[in-house]
């Protein structure tokens, strides 16, 4: 098996540094979610293994472009073509023809709930259906490597649902996934979690590790504490401590809690 | 609504090209109308021939510069020096009384010169080429067709090309497995195709509602169109790489488009700007496209009278289109890295 990814990896952006040091690897059959503030380096980090982007230094590792699935975060379709032109163009690009691209054409239709929209404009499309033809779009040449910049970004919940099941069936049938979002209920369900902050890694590795690695613990209250270690979370606040957490319980809840207190606990 | 204006200003102070063309495009039109919007033309290169051209070339009006006297040319020399455009006017002493002939194609240039013959009375038989009703038509027709080739190479495919870059699909392309080379001659192929749809139907049109005539050899004019397609084209590509919005492209578009309608002799004679701005004049594409549209309609002038205005927009399509051709290529094209895989897969 092949991993792909980066190896401290820096990128420098209009003379400040976007990345600083960065490593992620991601293996065939793997879902890497990437996640992060505005500004923290994601986009730019997928665009660099894409290939878009050149680095200031460090290792990139991706297969060629044609083995590559990109999905931009601008959804990355032609809006003044059809659905079925889209999948058209990409597929000539690709060498994609004949019973090939018919059999996959029909399966990822299928699966985006496109079938009965193939003749209409991809600017006609709902939110949720374009940026499941832009995963379509991606998909169509079985990449071995997925690079998908927050596809579920501003998606109603019934299409988030269903692009997250087409990217776990992508990676079940072999590709490696790497996906950057904002929703951090996604993030959970990915095998391996790196958070960025500031262009440079805060939390790296499964779930269940970056839970783990957060220093200190994070408790429930009613009742905001020291504001700078406290967040709303619902109804309720949370408060991160640096102590060590009580035998028995664990240091956060979920990996939006983690988040936040890796980041405080980094400036603490 | 003071904190609107304030905001209003704010954004307007960091939107650089807005308040290019706020302050600095009105400096330039004043400076330019003020300058080249002159229809009256203050001195005609004239060539006098015959066995009188010493004692006519004494006694002609101020208006005629005189750059030539040669008593021994005959009347086919003063209409191969008319149809090559090495002069506008050809005093011609072989005939009595003498014949000035006039280059009916610069037609603010043969409105001056004949209404100054028409003055010296019947010294002068007056036979103006090319367009002998001097027709404003005949002259703004074939500079027309390279107007328009100028507005679709220029503002139509910039728009073309930055709306890709607007909706991210540049992105996409980027990392597709298309050669730069393939997106580029991609995108701009339809554009040329239309153009030179648009240059055709135009062409017959002008033919066939104003009686312009088509003097010259078509393959030249369509050689010649092609050539100064590349350069608008090039333009276009150009301002896309400079855009990231199609407001921004238009607003880019109209600062090219503006001082090539003003200072391409399409409008006002360059013989009628002072030198420097004439000069400017010079540097625009559409000057030589005029140059030789006009030529080839109404002249009949082939490669040999043509050859300067060729070889300037061949020059300029190389330089134009190659840098943007590289421009365009940057946006496109991804790291080594992965170029290097995809040659070796």
């Amino acid at each position: 098996m092949t991993a792909w990814g980066v190896s401290d990896l820096t990128v420098e952006r209009g003379g400040h540094m976007s990345l600083a040091g960065v490593s992620m690897a991601v293996e065939p059959g793997e879902i890497v979610a990437v996640v992060g503030g505005d500004g923290a380096g994601k986009t730019t980090l997928l665009r660099t293994l894409a290939g878009a982007i050149r680095p200031a230094a460090g290792e990139v590792s991706a297969p060629a472009l044609e083995r590559i699935g990109f999905m931009p975060t601008a959804a990355g379709v032609w809006r003044d073509l059809s659905v079925d032109e889209n999948i058209a163009f990409v597929a000539a690009a690709h060498g994609l023809s004949g019973n090939v691209l018919e059999e996959r054409r029909a399966a990822l239709l299928k699966g985006a709930g496109l079938e009965s929209a193939t003749s209409r404009l991809a600017r006609n499309l709902s939110g949720g259906m374009r940026q499941k033809l832009a995963f379509s779009l991606a998909m169509l040449h079985r990449p071995d490597l997925l690079i998908l910049d927050e596809p579920s970004t501003g998606v109603d919940p019934v299409s988030r649902v269903d692009l997250w099941r087409m990217v776990s069936l992508a990676a079940s049938q072999g590709a490696a996934v790497v996906m950057a979002t904002t929703y951090l209920d996604e993030a959970e369900r990915a095998h391996r979690v790196l958070v960025l902050n500031g262009g440079s890694v805060l939390l790296d590795g499964t779930p269940a590790d970056v839970l783990d690695g957060v220093p200190g613990h994070v408790v429930a209250a009613d009742a905001p504490g020291d504001p700078e270690r406290t967040w709303r979370r619902g109804r309720r606040y949370r408060v991160w401590s640096p102590e060590e957490p009580p035998a028995g319980t664990a240091r956060v809840a979920d990996i939006e809690d983690a988040v936040v207190a890796a980041a405080i606990a980094k400036g603490a | 609504m003071k904190a609107m204006i304030l905001k209003e200003f704010r954004e307007l102070r960091r939107d650089r090209r807005t308040m290019a063309m706020l302050i600095i495009l009105p400096i330039v039109l004043l400076t330019i109308f003020g300058y080249a919007a002159n229809f009256t033309v203050d001195s005609i290169p004239t060539r006098v021939i015959g066995p009188g051209a010493e004692q006519v070339a004494a006694n002609a009006p101020d208006l005629f510069d005189i750059g030539e006297v040669d008593a021994d040319a005959t009347t086919d020399d003063a209409l191969t020096w008319m149809q090559d455009n090495d002069t506008e006017v050809v005093i011609d002493t072989t005939t009595q009384p003498p014949t000035a002939y006039v280059d009916g194609a610069s037609l603010f240039t043969a409105q001056s010169a004949s209404a100054a013959f028409g003055r010296m009375g019947d010294q002068v038989q007056v036979d103006i080429l090319y367009n002998p009703d001097l027709d404003t038509s005949w002259v703004m027709v074939p500079a027309l067709i390279g107007l328009i080739l100028t507005f679709i190479g220029t503002i139509i495919t910039s728009i073309g090309l930055v709306k890709e870059r607007q909706t991210g699909t540049l992105e996409q392309l980027a990392v597709m497995p298309l050669r730069p080379a393939d997106v580029i001659v991609g995108k701009i192929a339809p554009y040329f195709l239309l153009a030179s749809f648009d240059m055709l139907v135009v062409t017959l049109l002008g033919v066939w509602i104003f009686d312009v005539p088509f003097n010259g050899n078509p393959w030249l004019f369509a050689l010649g169109a092609g050539i100064f397609l590349f350069v608008v084209l090039g333009l276009g590509v150009l301002i896309s790489t400079a855009s990231q919005t199609q407001a921004q492209a238009i607003q880019l578009a109209i600062m090219m488009l503006l001082p090539q309608i003003l200072l391409s002799g399409f409008i006002f004679p360059l013989d009628a700007m002072p030198t420097a701005i004439a000069a400017i004049g010079r540097c625009l594409p559409l000057t030589y496209f005029v140059e030789i549209a006009q030529g080839i309609f109404l002249r009949g002038a082939g490669l040999e009278a043509l050859w300067l205005p060729y070889a300037v927009l061949t020059g300029m399509a190389l330089l134009v289109f190659s840098a943007a051709v590289l421009r365009f290529r940057r946006d496109l094209a991804p790291s080594a890295h992965h170029r290097a895989k995809a040659k070796a897969a």
